[in-house]
This record gives structure tokens, C-alpha cells and sequence, in this order.
């Protein structure tokens, strides 16, 4: 689904402040892979889901989508392949605008848009009926502004509208990390929950390791801008922390591994 | 007679005006003579101040797509709108229909609104800083349309001349009708506009950029469009402005942004009642921009030195720009003490 071959990445370069955050990563993602990423603060995880949905340009290698090369595709184009929810709850809605608007706006995502006036009757019964297995209360509140929800519930809704145009990749960076622990389960859930039903190949990044051997079908592990694990199916369902620790002091040299990261 | 009834309208309002200056008014209780000459002047410069607050509404609204549906304060206003007025006066006296020279002013608005958005979005130049750019350019632009920095319209058509030769009503009157024609209208367009798909693309570029190309939003494009219709409609209004007053001037512009944004802030202050839908939010800007000339030919009828008018403005605009802050903080503070 997802090929990245030779990928790299390098933040302000010649200057004294240079970061390469990707270096020469490839990956290959199959179709219906549900993948968690771990690795500590700066590894490295959300340059690689940025560079795959455009906001930075990597300088080297490519990046193929289901046989599509979007690698110098902007990050507009590439908007209608891919569904995105971001750490920060409010970056993945518009907040001045209507709850339906922006189901309007997800449900048009990548599409050409036109003069039209949006939302026809049966468009909001659709998004009634998907806004209510949220069990939110959401699909009384199609006329509320986005800013009146509080960040679950925007969080929620992000996902909905992720995901309302089937996207070939969903995205997910650390997009639980930012609420309460009861709702932060809950929005993982419904994660699952969406995955599973739309048979979504998806790329999760989490600061929980327990969140990550527990769902999914994959785990890789980055450090330094590099993936330096890589393990799924059985072998993946058999770890635990414990290990992970392990492996984690084992690549970065004896570094100890109370890295942010290891956190939970 | 729907024009008579605004008319009446009107004119009651502005008496309204005048009783809320009253208190301080020295002529109050004076000669007859003296009573019965103030009144009259006050409700002329009532009247004018209705028909100026409309027709510069225009450029309010245009000012509201950059600085609230974007949210970027676009300095190139200020040159924009004198450009609408060199490009209106100096086609009408070249002899074109003044009609069409609102379409060409419009159209070279629109060439000046994408000149600071392709600055903004091609160059990386900051937005405030392009629309600094615009404005100072257009000044030469401007001297070399017009040739000079003056240019009269007296005995040449105007659309005010026209539309008074089939019409039987004053030039302040015809003034209004043609505000209230044209507010009337736009709020209408901009309304059926910003439910498009396009326009609720632009609508979320202001709010979320980020989101906005998430959701395959070319943000770009959308900014060129935004300050493209903005700065049309600002160059029309100084067209209007221009027919209106009978001359542009290469320095009718200064200050426009200020006064812009002063109308769409005293607006939403003002005319608090005036939410939720979009075309009340429009309608609050223009409400706002005939208030703020109601102010000004209060203070003005007061006294004020019309050269203190810009610092009377400039003021005037930074306390209402706080207004929203202080009325948080007031009752902030006003729910810290119920709690102690
Ligand atoms: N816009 C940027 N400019 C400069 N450096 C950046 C930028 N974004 C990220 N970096 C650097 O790149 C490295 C990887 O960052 P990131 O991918 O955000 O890490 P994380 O794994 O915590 O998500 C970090 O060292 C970070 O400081
Ligand atoms: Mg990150």
C-alpha cells in the first residue's frame, strides 16, 4: 500500500542548527496493515507522517502510495488519498465553523470543489446517522460550532471526518495524547472500531507502549531517524514492555531507556 | 415607495443623533433663528454621514473577507481604494459610461489584491508586510493613472448625477439609495458565496490552514482568492466614494484599513444582536461603518478640528479593538470575586 524507498529528511540544512530527522528509511506498508510507532521525543515519528502526507519535502528517496508516486505531490493533492488526525485536538477542526460544514468539508476532501451550496438532505442524514455511533450526542448538534466541543469530542469527530471519505491511509500522530486518560480509551477505541470496520491500513504513532503492543497488527520502533524495529503478527502479539526496554537499550547503546517513550 | 419610506428612516435616525449631543449643544434655548439654522445643518451632515457610511460599507465588507473570514490584516486597502477612485475619475473623464468604470475599478482592485497575496503565498513575504508593499506601489500607480494628484469630476456624469436625472430625489438621498442598492446586494452575494464549496474552502483557510489542506484545501489559491474579492470590493468602494464626493485624489485611501476595521469592530460591538447567521455578521460591518460616520459628524458638529479627526479615529479604533478583551477581563475578575 505504502512503499518508502531510501527516504531522507534534514531540517535547516548547511546551517549550525542541521537535524537530520529521516535517515534512509524504508518501509513497506501492505494493504489492511494496522502499524503502531513508538520511539522517544525527537525519533523522528512525525517528520515520517509528515513527509508521507506532504507538509515537508523530503530530499531524497520516494514515496509510493497503492502504485501512485505522490513523492512531489503538494500536500493538498495528497489530501485526497490520505486521512490525518493530529496530536492537537484542535488542529483537525475548524473551530469558527459549523459541526456539518465541516463533516461537508471532510466528505469533499480531495474532490473538486465548486459553487454549489453544500450539504444536501440526504448528505446530513448520512452524517446524523454516522455522527451518532460516536455516541457522543453529536448528531443533535450538526448546527454547533466546532468550538463549543470540548477536545474529545473534537478528537471524535476529527476521526469521523478522517475517515467519512474513505482514505487509502489513515494517519494518526499521537492523536489520544492529549486528553484525559477515559477519553484518550474511548477515541482509541472508536479508532479500532473504525479501522476494523472500513479495513483501514493505518500508521499510529503513540507515546504508550501499551497502547502499541496491544493494538495493531505491527510495531516499528524509530530512534534517531531511523526504523530500528520492526515486528508483527505473532511475533508481535508475544512481546511485552519488558522487551521493548530491551531492545530500546540495546540499539541506542546502553542509553537508558526512561525515555519519554517508555512512559506507560 | 420603498425610497421614501428609507428616507424617513433616515432622517428620524439621525434626529436621534442629534438629541444624544444635545446635553452639550451651546445653542440649546439660544434665539429662535439660532435653533431653527443648527437643526438643519445637523440633519445634513446627518444625511451625508448615512450616505458616506454606506458607501464606504462597501469597502468594509471587502475589508471583512481579509481581516475576519482570513484573518489578515491587509494594509494594501489604503492604496486599493484610491486606486477604485483614480481608475473610476480618470475613465469618467476620459469620457467613459461611470457605470463601467465601477467594473474597471473593481477589476483593478482584484489585480491589486492578488499582487500582495502572490507576494504572501509565492515569496513567503508576511502578509502585513506585502500589503505594506502594495499600498506604498500603488501610490505611483496611482499618480501615473490619474497623471496628477487631483482629479475633479465637476460637470462630468457620475453614477449620483445619472441616477438623479430619472430620479426625483436630492444627491444625499440618491447617495443613500445607491449604498443601500449596493450593501444590500453584496451582503447578498457574499452570503450565497461563503455557503459554496469554494467559500466554505476559504472560510476554513482562515480558520484552520492547516486543516484546510488536510482536507485537500489548496490554501494558497484560496488566500489569492480571498484578498483578490477583498481588495475588489475596497477599490469600488472608492469608486462609489470618488462619484460620489465629485473628485479622487491620490490620498483618499490613507486610513482606509483603520476605518475599516473600525466599522466591522464597532459593528460586532455595537450591534451585538447581530450573530449566528453570516449575512448579520455582514450586516453588522456596514451598520458599523454608517455608525462610525455618525461619530465623526458628531464630534465633527462638536467642534473637533478636522485635523485631529485621524487621531480621533486612530483612538477610537484601539479602544474598540480592546473592547472585547476588557469586557473578558471585567468579568473574569467579576467571577474571581463571587468565588472568594
Ligand atoms: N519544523 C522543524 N524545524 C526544525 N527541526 C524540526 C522541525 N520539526 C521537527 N524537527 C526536529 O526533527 C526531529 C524529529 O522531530 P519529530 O519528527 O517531531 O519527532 P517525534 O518523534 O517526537 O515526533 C527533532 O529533533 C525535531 O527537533
Ligand atoms: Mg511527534
Amino acid at each position: 500500500m505504502l512503499k518508502l524507498t531510501g527516504v531522507n529528511m534534514t531540517f535547516k540544512p548547511g546551517s549550525v542548527n542541521e537535524k537530520r530527522a529521516l535517515i534512509d528509511v524504508n518501509l513497506v506498508i501492505h494493504p489492511g496493515d494496522f502499524v503502531t510507532v513508538i520511539g522517544g521525543n525527537g525519533a523522528g515519528k512525525s517528520t515520517l507522517l509528515n513527509v508521507v502526507a506532504g507538509v515537508c519535502n523530503n530530499e531524497s528517496g520516494r514515496i509510493v502510495l497503492d502504485g501512485i508516486d505522490i513523492t512531489r505531490k503538494p500536500e493538498y493533492k495528497r489530501a485526497a488519498y490520505l486521512g490525518r488526525v493530529f496530536q492537537d485536538p484542535m488542529m483537525g477542526t475548524a473551530a469558527g465553523m459549523i459541526i456539518e460544514e465541516n463533516l461537508a468539508m471532510a466528505k469533499r476532501r480531495g474532490k473538486r470543489r465548486s459553487l454549489r451550496w453544500e450539504i444536501t438532505r440526504e448528505e446530513r442524514a448520512e452524517y446524523c446517522r454516522e455522527l451518532a455511533k460516536l455516541g457522543l450526542g453529536l448528531e443533535e448538534r450538526l448546527q454547533d460550532k466546532v468550538g463549543l466541543l470540548s477536545g474529545g469530542q473534537r478528537q471524535a469527530l476529527t476521526l469521523l471526518m478522517a475517515t467519512l471519505q474513505k482514505p487509502k491511509m489513515l494517519l494518526l500522530d499521537e492523536h489520544t495524547a492529549a486528553l484525559d486518560p477515559k477519553t484518550a480509551r474511548k477515541v482509541l477505541q472508536l479508532t479500532q472500531d473504525l479501522v476494523a470496520q472500513e479495513q483501514l491500513t493505518t500508521l499510529m504513532i503513540t507515546h504508550n507502549m501499551k497502547d502499541a503492543l496491544r493494538v495493531g497488527n505491527r510495531l516499528i520502533m524509530m530512534y534517531e531517524g531511523r526504523v530500528i524495529f520492526d515486528v508483527e503478527g505473532e511475533e508481535k502479539r508475544s512481546l511485552d514492555t519488558r522487551d521493548l526496554m530491551e531492545k530500546f537499550e540495546m540499539v541506542s547503546g546502553g542509553e537508558f531507556a526512561n525515555d519519554r517513550m517508555m512512559l506507560g | 415607495m420603498p425610497a421614501g419610506h428609507f428616507y424617513a428612516v433616515f432622517i428620524h435616525s439621525g434626529g436621534c443623533a442629534r438629541c444624544n449631543a444635545s446635553p452639550i449643544d451651546p445653542s440649546a434655548g439660544s434665539a429662535i433663528a439660532g435653533r431653527e439654522q443648527k437643526p438643519m445643518n445637523v440633519m445634513l451632515a446627518m444625511q451625508d454621514a448615512f450616505a458616506q457610511g454606506l458607501l464606504w460599507a462597501v469597502m468594509s465588507l471587502g475589508t471583512y473577507i481579509s481581516y475576519r473570514v482570513l484573518q489578515i490584516a491587509d494594509l494594501s486597502v489604503d492604496g486599493t481604494f484610491a486606486l477604485g477612485g483614480c481608475i473610476s475619475a480618470t475613465l469618467i473623464v476620459g469620457g467613459m459610461n461611470p457605470f463601467f468604470a465601477l467594473i474597471f475599478s473593481l477589476l483593478g482592485g482584484m489585480i491589486a489584491g492578488a499582487v500582495t497575496a502572490l507576494m504572501n503565498t509565492f515569496l513567503r513575504i508576511p502578509s502585513l508586510l506585502a500589503g505594506i508593499l502594495t499600498m506604498l506601489g500603488l501610490y505611483s500607480v496611482n499618480m501615473r493613472i490619474m497623471g496628477k494628484s487631483n482629479t475633479p469630476l465637476l460637470g462630468e456624469d457620475t453614477i449620483i448625477t445619472l441616477a438623479g436625472n430619472v430620479l426625483p430625489f436630492s444627491k444625499n438621498v440618491i447617495n443613500l439609495l445607491i449604498g443601500i442598492v449596493f450593501c444590500v446586494g453584496l451582503i447578498a452575494v457574499m452570503y450565497w458565496f461563503f455557503g459554496t464549496e469554494i467559500g466554505c474552502a476559504l472560510r476554513a483557510t482562515g480558520d484552520n490552514a492547516k486543516m484546510a489542506r488536510a482536507l485537500g484545501t489548496n490554501t494558497d489559491n484560496m488566500i489569492i482568492l480571498g484578498l483578490l474579492l477583498s481588495n475588489g470590493l475596497v477599490a469600488l468602494s472608492g469608486a462609489l466614494v470618488a462619484q460620489s464626493q465629485g473628485f479622487a485624489d491620490v490620498g483618499m485611501g490613507t486610513g482606509t484599513i483603520v476605518i475599516g476595521l473600525a466599522s466591522i469592530i464597532i459593528g460586532q460591538v455595537v450591534f451585538r444582536f447581530l450573530r449566528g447567521n453570516f449575512a448579520l455578521k455582514l450586516l453588522a460591518a456596514v451598520l458599523g461603518s454608517v455608525l462610525y460616520r455618525v461619530i465623526i459628524a458628531i464630534v465633527l458638529q462638536l467642534g473637533l478640528d478636522t485635523n485631529d479627526l485621524k487621531l480621533f479615529s486612530a483612538v477610537l479604533v484601539a479602544v474598540a479593538l480592546s473592547v472585547p478583551l476588557l469586557r473578558e477581563k471585567y468579568k473574569a475578575s467579576r467571577l474571581r470575586k463571587e468565588a472568594e
